[in-house]
């Protein structure tokens, strides 16, 4: 079994000890276990529909739990217009994610976002725009989002983000490997990847919203974190379906199984859709009831969102006043 | 605790649903929950007190309903039916309109029933009162439907209907809704623990514009509910415990009251290896966690394939640690309290007095809590695994192989409800028929709708709740009933007609057997000759035939085309035999119809094969990807005492449609004209109707009948004999409650063809649920 330990190998800022597990180690490829793995749609959907029903909360809990959320965003921009100053004040938003007048109403100053994700060009711009906190800069890679640039490009675009600063790889899987069942291509392609991350903490993007089944995503879950990723992440954001609860559920169970068979602690990221509040509570309770409060950490468990924060602070801040706030009230990303 | 603190514990932390518009609603009601007769209140009085559990506090005072009381609500009902069955798309209107009020109400309805009964306001909200009101609209269209789809059938007049306290609402809606879709009115009396909802609902109704006396309320305890079943009542629906449904199938017999019975389970649930296996794990939270456990159809026996069994018991008990047990009005508690420290104390005797296994509890706040509670590695053989618990404990054990995983879910006297979860289809559609139980749901528990037939098999009671299978139990053929008259067999003076002894054995596993008692008794005919002899049959021939019967359980599996070529066959046989045949009934009867009784008998076996492969199940349209399969199945071993007037036809109108639909049947013929049935052995013996699936004996219907109707292994015992046998028959059914369908007196015109009206007793429907998706 893995032990955790709050090292002091990344600067503590703020109120945010950034928990550190050892890294999550590569396996052999193990098929007979990729075999048996399977996910009953109808019975998956069941559960993800009365979620919202059975777990609810509120009041101070709400505000915490919110809070929790802002500091598992991976604030992101993916987009072809964007520049340097559209990067820093994105990196801007993360050092400061809700007012200091709020925060300072719910004692929680200092409250940051997860990390900053954005394509490698901006790696440096915002590694920079970052200095002094703790926030990582990740980058998505490997010929996002479509990932069918020539392998030996994607592995040294991992190379290139890492150097430039990146200390999270998010890459994107073939999904025509999940989609013809050719889990060896599948590992090999993700090992590699994850050897070229080095010390970066590598994130598999299984763009869930192509492959099909439930049944693949947890096929190539398993396969994914075989192959060492420390983290496995639904979507690019750019599929047509993004991150929906049955998909996070087949994940996160997924990471659990791992779990319990090899005692390595995998994290989760959903990405994309998730822009409101409430979803993000639903998300937080999703995880702590089936694999744990531990997972409940940015080290374990990131938010892939854009315009969540926006709402969260609304949220928020009707939790200090009591009115009801507007968008306009809060500082742009 | 601060924010930060939370932050950092990410604890639930109370979310709680408020009481005080219930509370409010209940002062304004005098704090007492009492009659509603006639369309009035009253009378209201504190016999004793209904108390939220979760708290121990008084709720309100309970009016104890006593016999006058009941008798005049019974009197109001039968006073407003003949109205209300007049205009069916009234009724429509007026069902329509409760579902909407109901709609209206819904969060007050909610958080009254978690009050009065301490389960999780996310299921009296998500799903109690959803269902009600679904139950509504869709017996709303019922009453539209009833005279273009039903145009046989009439209500069966005033209802009285008992529910438990575990449902309190929608026990209330399955029972009413249905009953008056078809035009009946109805006296209910809900638990004496959780009478609260009613209470409410009466005033819907009041608001609905429901006629006067066409719904009344009774509440009480027991012995109220003892009056109900007592009273001037056409049919008795109750749902509660298999001890309380046995004494009312008792009280009922012979009173000619329809009855149905939704009683207890022990409902296996069922894992097989290449199952998803979480979400096995997650459907256990919603089969035997929901409601405390206190569900009937719960899935509360967990049989899991023994390759997997470790590593989902591990998967179990953390899935365990997470519920959250405690305050019902909190919206994030998942196991609420036990409705009432009684049944408290009876879970946690049978859990402390077992000593199998081992034990893995979960922690519970004080008070009126149980701790969800895992036993495993139980056998078949410990009372935890066959007796009910009805609470949050579930038991488990191991299977080898799908045979044996049929067979340990089937060892047990119940058979409500079952789950499978295999992700082979293969599996699960072999599976699923071959559980002894009313409902099956493959990769899944605890799915219920108005659409599909709810209700169970052996000690789980009958009668179906909810789809078109649900009419049946209340709504019965139209026609006036005439009384049969009793038949004296001939006495005459011993001359034998023919030197050679003619001396008939019984017919039992396909071989003419000599009566085990060595027993004979003479035939005679109108004018005294001997006709010849036949063996009495005695108790232990009854149950040689039970033997027999069982032998022949490949019948069951057979096809119905393969069943259709043999009844076919017979039908061959016995033409080929016409004369013989009517020559042997009018020696019997005296009179000319004996030519006729064989062709109406050929036109039976024709009938019957016609039907043995069209009557066909169906796939519900429940709201949900799934199919609802709506599967007719044989009801089992059948006792049949047959009509004693026409020696042959009444055989044979009971045989066919029973063998058709795959029951072996033990036929005991007519008691004074014995002789047609006993000459039938050789038409089935040369119509390769295999050994044991046709038995008949002969002798005394009154001796036969108590042995009949009490044997355990005998799932239905029919009678359309004359003898006064139908409350003894009904009275032994209580035994293992037994499917009954007897005359009580009343005669039915056998040359008139009731092959489809038999089927529906020659049948159970399981309905089995399939949701899908890739």
């Amino acid at each position: 079994m893995t032990t955790e330990t709050a090292t002091a190998s990344i600067a503590h800022h703020g109120l945010l000890p950034q928990l550190h597990l050892p890294r999550v180690e590569a396996m052999p490829l193990d098929l007979d276990w990729v075999a048996q793995a399977t996910a009953n749609r109808s019975a998956i959907e069941r559960r993800a529909a009365t979620l919202p029903g059975r777990r609810s909360v509120k009041k101070d809990h709400q505000a915490a739990w919110l809070c929790k959320a802002v500091s598992l965003i991976d604030l992101t921009t993916l987009s072809g217009d964007d520049t340097a100053a559209r990067v820093q004040r994105l990196c801007a938003k993360a050092r400061q994610p809700v007012s200091a007048a709020i925060l300072d109403r719910l004692g929680m100053q200092g409250l940051t976002t997860g990390a900053v994700c954005v394509y490698h060009d901006m790696v440096e711009t915002a590694v920079a725009a970052l200095s002094g906190t703790a926030i990582p800069v990740a980058a998505v890679s490997t010929g996002f989002p479509a990932g069918l640039s020539p392998l030996h490009l994607r592995i040294a675009e991992i190379g290139e983000s890492v150097a430039a600063g990146a200390r999270e790889i998010d890459i994107v899987i073939s999904r025509r490997h999940v989609l013809t069942g050719d889990w060896q291509a599948l590992y090999d392609e993700t090992r590699a990847m994850r050897e070229a991350c080095g010390d970066a903490h590598l994130k598999a993007i299984l763009a869930t919203g192509e492959l099909g089944t439930l049944r693949n995503v947890a096929k190539a879950s398993l396969v994914c974190m075989m192959a060492g990723a420390d983290f496995i992440k639904t979507s690019t954001g750019k599929e047509g379906v993004n991150a929906t609860l049955p998909v996070t559920l087949t994940m996160i169970r997924a990471i659990r199984d791992f779990h319990d068979r090899t005692g390595q602690m995998v994290g989760y990221k959903p990405a994309g859709g998730i822009s409101k509040a409430k979803d993000a509570l639903l998300y937080l309770s999703l995880i702590k009831d089936e694999l744990g409060d531990r997972w409940l950490q940015p080290d374990l468990f990131r938010f892939g969102a854009s315009s969540l924060l926006g709402d969260i602070e609304r949220q928020l801040e009707h939790h200090v006043t009591g009115a009801y706030s507007a968008g306009w009230r809060h500082a742009l990303a | 605790m601060n924010i930060k603190d939370i932050f950092d514990s990410m604890e639930y932390g109370p979310a709680p649903e408020s009481a005080s518009e219930a509370l409010t609603w209940i002062d304004a009601h005098g704090g007492l929950a009492g009659h509603f007769i006639n369309g009035e209140w009253g009378p209201r009085r504190d016999d004793f007190p209904t108390n939220n559990p979760a708290t121990g506090k008084r709720l309100a005072g309970v009016t104890k309903g006593t016999p006058d009381e009941v008798a005049k609500a019974v009197k109001a009902a039968r006073r407003a039916q003949p109205a209300w069955a007049k205009d069916a798309h009234h009724r429509a209107r007026v069902l329509y309109a409760i579902a909407r009020g109901l709609q209206k109400n819904a969060r007050l309805l909610a958080v009254i029933e978690t009050l009065d009964n301490g389960k999780p306001i996310r299921e009296s909200r998500d799903i109690d009162v959803p269902l009600t009101i679904r139950h509504f609209y869709y017996h709303a269209g019922m009453a539209q439907l009833m005279d273009s789809e039903l145009p046989d059938r009439e209500a069966l007049g005033v209802c009285g209907q008992i529910i438990p306290w575990n449902f309190p609402l929608l026990m209330l809606a399955w029972k009413i809704a249905p009953a008056l879709a078809m035009g009946n009115t109805v006296v209910l009396k809900p638990a004496e623990w959780t009478p609260l909802t009613a209470m409410v609902f009466c005033e819907i109704c009041q608001q609905a514009g429901v006629p006067a006396g066409v719904v009344n309320i009774v509440t009480g305890d027991g012995e109220t509910g003892d009056a109900l079943v007592r009273s001037d009542v056409d049919k008795v629906a109750f749902t509660g415990s298999t001890a309380v449904g046995r004494i009312i199938r008792e009280a009922t017999a012979g009173t000619g009251k329809a009855l149905s019975l939704e009683l207890g389970g022990k409902s296996p649930y069922i894992v097989f290896e290449d199952a998803d296996i979480d979400s096995a794990v997650e459907g256990l939270v919603d089969a035997i966690w929901f409601n405390g456990g206190q569900v009937c159809c719960a899935g509360s026996r967990l049989l899991v394939q023994e390759g997997i069994a470790d590593r989902f018991y591990a998967k179990l008990k953390t899935r365990m640690d997470g519920l959250r047990v405690g305050d019902p009005l909190d919206k994030a508690i998942d196991v609420g309290a036990i409705v009432d420290p009684k049944q408290h104390a009876q879970i946690a005797r049978m859990v402390t007095d077992n000593t199998d296994g081992e034990t893995y509890q979960t922690t519970a706040p004080e008070g009126c809590f149980y701790p969800p509670t895992l036993i495993t590695g139980l056998s078949p053989a410990s009372p935890l695994m066959q007796e009910e618990i009805f609470g949050p404990v579930l038991v488990a054990t191991t299977f080898r192989t799908p045979d044996e995983a049929v067979e340990i879910a089937n060892n047990t006297r119940y058979g409500l409800a079952a789950s499978v979860w295999s992700e082979n289809i293969n599996v699960a559609l072999d599976i699923a028929p071959r559980l002894a139980s009313g409902i099956v749901w493959v990769n899944g528990t605890n799915m219920m709708d108005a659409a599909a037939g709810f209700g169970g098999v052996r000690e789980s009671g009958f009668g179906r709740e909810g789809g078109w299978e649900g009419l049946a139990g209340y709504t019965r053929p139209k026609g006036k009933p005439v009384k049969l008259k009793p038949i004296t067999a001939f006495t005459g003076d011993q001359t034998p007609a023919d030197p050679l002894d003619r001396t008939a054995k019984l017919y039992i596993g396909g071989k003419q057997a000599r009566p085990d008692g060595g027993y004979s008794k003479a035939v005679f005919g109108p004018k005294g000759a001997l006709l010849g002899q036949i063996s009495l049959a005695n108790r232990k021939d009854i149950r040689n035939a039970v033997e027999a019967m069982n032998a022949a359980r490949g019948w069951s599996g057979t096809t119905g085309h393969q069943r259709a070529q043999i009844l076919y066959y017979i039908a061959e046989n016995l033409s080929a035999r016409d004369a013989e045949f009517a020559a042997r009934i009018d020696a019997m009867t005296g009179k000319k119809t004996g030519k006729d009784e064989v062709q109406l008998a050929i036109r039976r076996l024709f009938s019957a094969a016609a039907w043995a492969d069209k009557y066909d199940g169906q796939v519900h349209d429940v709201p949900l990807r799934a199919v609802a399969l709506a599967m007719k199945e044989p009801t089992g071993k059948i006792g049949a005492f047959c009509d004693d007037a026409t020696p042959l036809l009444g055989l044979v109108s009971l045989m066919a449609p029973a063998i058709a639909m795959g029951n072996r049947i033990t036929l005991v013929a007519s008691e004074p004209f014995p002789l047609a049935a006993t000459d039938f052995y050789q038409v089935l013996e040369t119509s390769d109707v295999p050994a044991g699936v046709v038995n008949i004996l002969t002798g005394d219907h009154g001796e036969l009948a108590g042995p009949m109707a009490s044997h355990l292994d005998l799932d239905a015992v029919w009678s359309a004999s004359a003898a006064d046998i139908s409350t003894r028959i009904e009275k032994a059914a209580a035994g293992n409650l037994k499917r009954t369908w007897v005359n009580n007196g009343v005669a039915r015109d056998w040359t008139q063809d009731h092959t489809k009206a038999i089927l529906s007793h020659a049948t159970e429907v399981k309905n089995v649920w399939v949701p899908y998706g890739a």
